[in-house]
C-alpha cells in the first residue's frame, strides 16, 4: 500500500492524536493515505469511530510492539 | 461539501481546573470532527477566560473582592476533588506532563487554533464583576438566547 503522509502521534495523549490526525488528512487528497502511529490505548476506538464518522476509511490496522498503526484512507 | 456542519454546545459552569479540562477536551475532539463548536462560559467557568494578569479596572467594592475571591486565570483554578489547598492542581499538572496530555490552558489555545468559538455570558459576568478588559482576547459576548441559537441546532449539548 502506498503511504502518502505519516503522522508520528507516539506518546501524545487524547486528544492530541485525533486534532493532529484531522490537521494532517487535510493536507491530503481524495484517495491517499495516511499512516498515523499512537501509543495511546484508547487511539483504536477513538480513530475507529473518527474515521467513520468522517467520512474517511481505515483500511489497515495493526499492532507492533504497543504501537497502533492506522491507515486511513481519505474519503 | 454543501451539508451544514454538525454543531456541539458546550455551557461551562464550573470553575473546576478538572471539570474545564473536560470540557475543553471534548470541544477539541468535536473540532476534529469537523463540528462547529461553541462553549458558552458563565458563572464560574468565566474564570477560565480570564487574563493572569491584573488589569485595572473600575468596580465596586463587592465586584473588586469578588475579583480578589476568584482565580486569575485557568492555570490558577482548583481541582473539583483533591484540592488540597492548592497542592492538587501541582499534583494534576506535574502527572498531565508525565503523560505528556495537555494542560488546561494548552487545551484552550489549542481550542481556539480550531476555531472553536469561545462565548462569554454577559449577565453572569455583572454578577461576578468582571468586565471585557479583564478577559482574554476573541471572545464572543452573549446571553441565552444566542445560547440556544446555536443549541437547538446542536447534536450533541453539554452542561458541565
Amino acid at each position: 500500500m502506498k503511504i502518502d503522509l505519516v503522522l508520528d502521534a507516539k506518546g501524545l495523549a487524547c486528544p492530541i492524536p485525533i486534532v493532529k490526525t484531522k490537521k494532517a488528512i487535510e493536507n491530503l487528497e481524495s484517495g491517499q493515505v495516511l499512516e498515523v502511529l499512537s501509543t495511546d490505548k484508547g487511539a483504536k476506538s477513538d480513530l475507529t469511530a473518527w474515521t467513520q464518522s468522517t467520512g474517511h476509511t481505515l483500511v489497515d490496522y495493526a499492532e507492533e510492539n504497543g504501537i497502533l498503526i492506522f491507515r486511513i484512507q481519505k474519503g | 461539501m454543501t451539508e451544514e456542519k454538525k454543531r456541539t454546545t458546550i455551557v461551562l459552569f464550573s470553575g473546576d481546573y478538572d471539570k474545564a479540562m473536560a470540557a475543553y477536551i471534548i470541544a477539541n475532539g468535536a473540532a476534529a470532527y469537523d463540528h462547529e463548536v461553541t462553549i458558552f462560559h458563565t458563572f464560574w467557568g468565566l474564570n477560565a477566560l480570564r487574563k493572569d494578569e491584573l488589569v485595572p479596572v473600575k468596580k465596586g467594592f463587592l465586584e473588586q473582592m469578588f475579583g480578589k475571591m476568584m482565580p486569575r486565570g485557568a492555570d490558577k483554578m482548583g481541582l473539583s476533588k483533591m484540592n488540597f489547598a492548592g497542592m492538587g492542581p501541582k499534583m494534576i499538572k506535574h502527572v498531565i506532563k508525565k503523560h505528556n496530555a495537555m494542560t488546561l490552558p494548552e487545551l484552550i489555545d489549542m481550542a481556539k487554533e480550531q476555531d472553536v468559538k469561545l462565548v462569554a455570558c454577559t449577565m453572569t459576568m455583572d454578577l461576578l464583576g468582571l468586565q471585557q478588559e479583564e478577559l482574554v482576547h476573541g471572545l464572543d459576548y452573549a446571553g441565552v438566547a444566542a445560547y440556544l441559537g446555536d443549541a437547538e441546532k446542536g447534536n450533541v449539548n453539554l452542561f458541565i
